[in-house]
């Protein structure tokens, strides 16, 4: 599987002034190692960009934080600026572009009719619903109708953080505003969900490199969520997991199991429950910046049924338990019986029987109890017959 | 209304011609010869305990691979955490360690498959039956839930849903549900990191043991696979550097308790005698009690006219 870049080529194609191949496969290679595809797929995106394949892509916001945006600046490895300028080619997105007003809507618009049927379309927060959308509008239009529109041509759609898969916090009970995830609003589409509170960017960069180099997206679950970030719950690859296997937990925050650094599942960790990549992929290279890296539970936010509806300190189910480090021993213990129990019992039963025998000895002493004539009526008939 | 002497007797004696019907027919599938040799194509398993790590991969494995559901025991929910084998624990990795603590070993306890297994011969519905491949098979649908195999069973394998209204019986059926249809091998072979359990025809695998133990004599226990010849032989086999009786296999002869019972049901079934003896001793009685009873009640009657017609 290991296919070498061939640094050998004659002159590179230049993909930005200034940039030299060297360079350039080195982003290509941060990029692709960071998301754990192999050094063939990076061969594969150097070929799709040096035949000037950069898909173009349109960035949505709706209701959220700008927070999965923020942590995109973050990246170093590619840094964004990198991305925006080698791999994709970033035509609309509200928080970093220079354009407003109607040279935006401009931007907007030429965008889609320029790629029509080719862009990649990311959106990033929940859609409000309720009236008609009327609670998030833009230059008089809903959020409805924004996405609706810009959706219509798309060649890919990518939910990016938890408001946009399944709702995020807008949709949080009592959910005023009606905020929806995209995949329902675009029911019948295609839409790959990339939850997350925010979601990790290298996630998102492996989607759209994927589907730079191979030209389709990557493996889905169910929900839409790419099999390679979201394919294990955080449990099953969690750096204390030795500890929870051990039985060793933080019982309350800041006790000394808290400090020592043990398992949290007691705190309320919702990993075992979550489907997510943080325990494996950094977010932005800062080492341990994710709940459980900072000693706090994990709070579940890539799952619907989990985060901002379960209670932040409630434990989280374990569906399928492992073996803990103890084993059974050879001879399971077994109860037993105390022999001065059986005595006891013994001597109760025989009292009992015994008691049972004189009370039945006194009614063998009547045999000619009323009691054992039939009935008159019956008697009658019986003498009939006869 | 009156009970006809003569209806009872017919009733009686029609019961006893079925059943013996029935008895003899069964007794001539029961002909069989004393000693049960392993099938050429029987297929098991070869358990090195000294590879095993005790990361107990097999156990989720196995799980999964049957759809049990995981016995928590007392972990309160955390841990997969049986203490012995149950109704929701069909392979389980026990730890023996010696009271000075010098000497430890894993053990991988299932269902040993014998050659000749008791619980199949306990059986009374032929509901536990050898499969092809001498695999030890249940069969639902003609359980009786009798735990005959249970008592049978020198190695405590077959195991009872008690908090079922209508239980089954849970054993190791070495994935015959799934092996050679969507994998090769059982799940717990499949998953070993060690190769500590490994999948095979019976005879491949005793080879193999024995190959084992002649690259090292005086590692492994005796220098002997446990299950070769042990009640007869078991499909499944073990291996281990410590005493086999430690680690929960029982000392065993070479003849199979199912031969051995064999030998003596043969002899009180031997044309049918003894059911005929019990069932005709029965009716005998039955007869003569009859034979009083008819009396009492007309003694009875007698008295009772007198008392009440004066």
């Amino acid at each position: 599987m290991h296919v070498r870049v061939d640094l050998s080529l004659p002159v590179p194609p230049t993909v930005r002034p200034g940039l030299d191949r060297r360079t350039f496969l080195k982003v290509v290679a941060q990029a692709t190692a960071a998301i754990g595809l192999t050094s063939a797929m990076a061969a594969k995106v150097v070929a799709a960009v040096e035949k000037g394949v950069r898909p173009s892509v349109i960035w949505l916001h709706f209701q959220e934080c700008t927070g999965c945006t923020e942590s995109l600046l973050r990246t170093s490895h590619p840094g964004l600026a990198e991305v925006l300028f080698d791999l994709i080619s970033l035509d609309y997105h509200e928080t970093l572009m220079a354009a407003a007003g109607h040279q935006a809507e401009e931007a907007l618009e030429s965008a889609i009719r320029k790629n029509a049927g080719k862009y990649i379309l990311v959106v990033e927060g929940a859609v409000p619903t309720k009236e008609n959308g009327i609670y998030m509008q833009i230059a008089q239009k809903t959020g409805l109708d924004i996405l609706k529109h810009v959706a219509a041509s798309a060649g890919a759609i990518v939910a990016i953080g938890s408001c946009a898969s399944w709702g995020g916090v807008p949709s949080a009970e009592p959910n005023p505003t009606g905020a929806s995830g995209i995949n329902k609003i675009l029911e019948g589409k295609m839409v790959v969900t990339l939850p997350g509170c925010p979601a990790n960017p290298y996630i998102l960069f492996g989607t759209l490199l994927q589907f730079v180099a191979l030209g389709k997206l990557p493996e889905l679950d169910e929900l839409g969520r790419p099999k390679f970030a979201y394919g294990r719950t955080i449990h099953e690859h969690c750096p204390r997991r030795a500890h929870f296997d051990s039985g060793r937990f933080a019982e309350e925050f800041g006790d000394e199991g808290h400090r020592l650094g043990y398992c949290l599942y007691k705190l309320g960790c919702k990993g075992p429950s979550t489907h997510a990549s943080c325990s494996t992929l950094q977010f932005c290279e800062v080492v341990d910046a994710w709940p459980i890296g900072l000693g706090h539970p994990c709070f579940g936010c890539t799952e619907q049924s989990v985060a901002f509806r379960v209670p932040m300190l409630k434990p989280a189910e374990i569906v399928r338990p492992t073996p803990p480090s103890t084993y059974a021993p050879v001879a399971a213990p077994q109860g037993f019986i105390n022999p001065l129990a059986t005595a006891v019992g013994g001597l109760i039963g025989g009292a009992l029987l015994g008691a049972g025998w004189m009370a039945s000895r006194g009614m063998k002493e009547k045999p000619d109890s009323p009691s054992h004539t039939p009935p008159p009526n019956q008697n009658s008939d019986s003498s009939d017959k006869e | 209304m009156d009970v006809n002497r003569r209806d009872v007797l017919k009733v009686l004696l029609g019961g006893t011609a079925v059943t013996a019907i029935a008895g003899s027919t069964s007794h001539v599938a029961k002909a069989a010869p004393d000693i049960i040799q392993p099938l050429d194509d029987a297929v098991g398993l070869l358990y090195d305990a000294t590879k095993c790590i005790g990361c107990r991969a097999c156990m989720p494995a196995c799980e999964n691979a049957n759809g049990l559901v995981p016995d928590r025991g007392s972990s309160h929910g955390l841990y997969m955490q049986p203490e012995a084998l149950n109704s929701q624990t069909k392979n389980l990795i026990k730890l023996y360690v010696a009271a000075d603590g010098h000497e430890r070993s894993f053990i991988k306890q299932q269902c040993m498959h014998c050659v000749d297994p008791a619980c199949v011969s306990g059986c009374p519905m032929q509901a536990l039956h050898k499969e092809p491949h001498g695999v030890v098979g249940w069969d639902p649908s003609l359980c009786i839930g009798c735990r005959y195999c249970q008592i049978a069973c020198p190695f405590n394998i077959p195991k009872f849903e008690w908090y079922r209204v209508n239980p089954k019986i849970v054993k190791c059926e070495l994935c015959r549900h799934i092996v050679g249809k969507t994998a090769a091998q059982p799940a717990c072979t499949r998953v070993c990191p060690t190769h500590a359990v490994i999948y095979g025809k019976r005879a491949d695998l005793l080879a193999e043991a024995h190959r084992r133990i002649q690259e090292k004599p005086g590692y492994y226990f005796e220098d002997r696979v446990y299950g070769e010849t042990e009640g007869g032989g078991t499909q499944c086999l073990i291996l281990a550097h410590v005493e086999y009786s430690k680690l929960g296999l029982p000392k065993m002869g070479p003849q199979s308790n199912a031969s051995r019972v064999r030998r003596v049901t043969n002899v009180i079934y031997q044309g049918f005698l003894t059911p005929v003896v019990i069932y005709g001793g029965l009716v005998a009685i039955v007869r003569d009690r009859w034979k009083d009873h008819l009396a009492h009640v007309a003694q009875e009657r007698q008295q009772h006219d007198k008392g009440m017609h004066p």
